[in-house]
């Protein structure tokens, strides 16, 4: 055993004075948040503050163009040229020029000149006024009283609840929108370290020292010990970067993430209030969420989500499948001479994965349905389907049922593993095919 | 002096030939055994059994008396003939490492180590990586791993390849002073040279069984043909006559007034019988015996076999 130990040993020294590996292992986490920081702050640059003047020739819009927070809108009057010259000299950002045809024979358009670029968030946000000023006077126009056709338009909200069996309700709120985010990073992370497996294991052989090793320890153990080695990398990895995630995470909420979390609680105590007492209350005194409504419902999710029992689940998921699919992979690097001639092997092998993908895609549209369960159990695709299920409501037994299936299926996976690899490790120049690999699947030793 | 490896009747095949048949033989304590053949007759099939890499079909293989078991891993060393090392892990590294593999200790490792570093004058190699190291500087790391834990027996599979003289010397007188130490080797090679240097006994292999084998001067003596090299000065038409009932003339020289001929005698003839008839016609400068090499019986052997089968020889140096 002490042996395998070193086997281990060796294979963890081998990854972590691996440059390459290390700066990985930092940098894609400063990838990952820095994508998401940059995202939100381009979503953020959007709300920079707008000095709009508008010079109105159609005189539609005069004071009437509802300013916010961080769009003010100021009005001239006189002739396009001077509003320009005002546009230059004094503060403001940019000039909304609307011709006196807008409507008859303008065809609506408008011109916006600016100094400062208008973002797409603004573009929308003037767009929608200006058309929402319009619609309405055209109704009034036609002695149409435009509150009646608001109060004739009811919205429908759908909020879906799973009744347990003891009779409970609990808002699960569909968590398969986020829940193959888990999946696919299963996806990622079992082939990355499964092609560790695989690298490992054809290195030796083709650099020639298996057949020291294997004088000295059983192939076995020498598979094992790889196997075993590059998932304490594995966790190690994904444990920094986990961590450094975390961190960078919690930094970048508490400066960019501070006015979304404000306007989540206010959200959330208006949906309850709502809720509550129905539409009795004043409406009027709640604040108008309709823009953010989209992000907001999503983040409630992303909260709602029992975080710890992810991360343990995806932990044993990924363990049981890693160690399932490098046993393969162990087998299909001890059987090659080259990556190049590994090719017939990787396909069926990405397959059953590629199709777990699809599946939890397709969990999107109906997390209950049969091929999903049968997924979730086969241990080819039940690390990536279990995991887009996991945050939403399966029963505990299918959970275990799944675990068992997959951990045991890594034990008869790496038996037959290790029947071709004691054989493929000393076979060179043969171009080896699957009918070959059978064979050494019964070669006595 | 005592066994201390015994094959007994071993065979083993893959799906498509038959790499041994029925091989036995037995390598003596403190002895270098040398295991012959062309390429492909069976050698590292045999080697890989005895390493416990593979395992036979039929037959089995006594270690020191023991039936062959995984315990025994520890007291042998390999070089094989298809060698290599980590390229991106330093030398020192991966040399303790593999001792470890061998149930060394790290600290006697590291000692040992250093010893032999010093032996081979290569202590500034400890933290190179392997592929800043010459195929040479490769090799001598390789054989140190082979012997580094000391083993009571040693499997060298063509240890002098890719070495340049001086240091396949260096080698050669290693092997020799683990040998006086206490060592068996079993010695691979196609270099004949060093069989009849080293060698105590050999086997000689091919297409899968054993054809020859013994001690190296009992077989040199078997396949002697009673050829004789005679140089002498005198009067060459007596000294043919005396010849003529007890030997043949197969080669004839002449360096100045010496003639050096070459005699292959009838069976019966002794090489007395030879001198006796000569020496009255003749002044004799030399006159020896020309015993076959290893290589000649090599030759002989592999292409007699291989002509009773009624196929070329797929041999090469």
């Amino acid at each position: 055993m002490s042996k395998i130990g070193l086997i281990i040993g060796r294979e963890v020294r081998a990854k972590l004075s691996n440059k390459t590996f290390i700066v990985m292992t930092l940098l894609a986490p400063l990838l990952t948040v820095g994508f998401l920081g940059l995202m939100i702050y381009l979503s953020a640059s959007e709300k920079t503050e707008q000095k709009v003047l508008v010079l109105d020739e159609s005189h539609l819009f005069e004071n009437q163009l509802p300013p916010n927070d961080y769009i003010k809108f100021s009005y001239a009057k006189g002739k396009l040229d001077d509003a320009v010259k005002q546009l230059i000299d004094n503060d403001y950002t940019c000039l909304l020029w609307v011709a006196p045809n807008l409507v008859d024979g303008g065809a609506g358009t408008t011109t916006l000149r600016y100094k400062k670029s208008p973002g797409f968030g603004f573009q929308t946000y003037l767009k929608s006024q200006m058309e929402k000023i319009l619609y309405e006077e055209r109704l009034r126009a036609n002695n149409i009283d435009p509150n009646i056709i608001h109060n004739a338009k009811q919205n429908v909200k759908l909020i879906t609840e799973k009744v347990a069996d003891n009779g409970s309700i609990k808002d699960d709120s569909s968590f398969s929108q986020i829940g193959f985010v888990p999946g696919v990073l299963m996806f990622a992370f079992v082939m990355i370290y499964g092609m560790m497996v695989f690298r490992s294991v054809m290195e030796e052989k083709t650099n020639r020292i298996v057949e020291v090793i294997i004088s000295s320890v059983r192939p076995f153990e020498l598979m094992m010990g790889k196997i075993i080695g590059v998932a304490f990398v594995g966790l190690l990895q994904f444990i920094a970067m986990g961590l450094i995630s975390m961190l960078l995470y919690s930094v970048l909420s508490v400066f960019f993430l501070k006015e979304i979390n404000k306007n989540l609680e206010l959200f959330t105590q208006q949906k309850e209030l709502v809720n509550k007492h129905g539409t009795n209350i004043d409406l009027s005194k709640l604040q108008n969420f309709d823009e953010q409504k989209e992000t907001l419902d999503l983040v409630a999710k992303i909260q709602n989500i029992n975080f710890v029992k992810v991360f343990v689940f995806f932990i044993l998921y990924f363990v049981g499948g890693y160690l399932f699919y490098s046993s393969i992979l162990a087998a299909i690097g001890s059987a090659v001479d080259s990556e190049a001639d590994s090719q017939q092997f990787m396909f069926p092998v990405m397959l059953p994965q590629l199709a777990g993908y699809f599946l939890a895609i397709k969990s999107l549209m109906s997390p209950d349905s049969p091929a999903l369960f049968w997924g979730s159990m086969i241990p080819f695709t039940s690390p990536i389907v279990m995991m887009t299920r996991i945050a939403g409501d399966v029963p505990y037994w299918q959970i275990i049922v799944s675990l068992v299936i997959l951990y045991s299926s890594f034990v008869g996976m790496a038996w037959l593993a290790a029947k071709i690899y004691r054989t493929g490790v000393l076979m060179y120049g043969k171009k080896t095919s699957w009918r070959e690999l059978g064979k050494w699947l019964f070669y006595r030793n | 002096m005592s066994e201390i490896l015994r094959i007994s009747g071993v065979s083993k095949s893959y799906s498509n030939h038959q790499a041994l048949r029925n091989i036995s033989l037995s390598v003596q304590e403190k002895s270098i055994f040398g295991l012959l053949g062309p390429n492909g007759a069976g050698k590292t099939s045999l080697i890989r059994i005895i390493n416990q890499i593979t395992g036979p079909d039929s037959g089995e293989v006594f270690f020191k008396g023991e039936k062959l078991n995984l315990k025994h891993v520890e007291q042998m060393g390999y070089l094989p003939e298809e060698r290599g090392l980590y390229k991106k892990m330093q030398v020192g590294e991966q040399v303790l490492y593999l001792a470890q593999l061998k149930g060394l200790h790290k600290q006697e490792a590291k000692k040992r180590l250093r010893i032999w570093f010093e032996k081979f004058s290569m202590q500034d190699w400890w933290k190179k990586k392997a592929e800043e190291l010459s195929k040479g500087m490769q090799q001598k790391v390789q054989f140190i791993v082979a012997v580094i834990h000391e083993p009571e027996f040693l499997i060298l599979d063509e240890p002098f390849s890719g070495f340049d003289p001086i240091n396949a010397q260096l080698i050669r007188d290693e092997i020799l002073e683990l040998r006086n130490k206490g060592a068996s080797v079993i010695l691979s090679t196609h270099n004949m040279g060093s069989v009849e240097e080293l060698c105590d006994s050999i086997a000689l292999i091919n297409r899968s069984e054993k054809i020859l084998d013994g001690r190296v001067k009992d077989i040199r003596k078997t396949f002697r043909t009673h050829t004789y090299r005679i140089a002498f000065k005198g009067n060459v038409v007596g000294f043919t006559n005396a010849l003529w009932t007890g030997a043949d003339i197969t080669e004839k020289e002449k360096d100045e007034d010496v003639h050096v001929w070459t005699l292959k005698a009838r069976t019966t003839v002794s090489s007395n019988d030879i001198l006796n008839a000569v020496l009255p016609h003749c002044e004799l400068i030399s006159f020896n015996e020309l015993i076959p090499s290893m290589n000649d019986i090599f030759i002989r052997k592999v292409s007699e076999g291989n002509e009773a089968t009624g196929t070329q020889s797929s041999f090469t140096e």
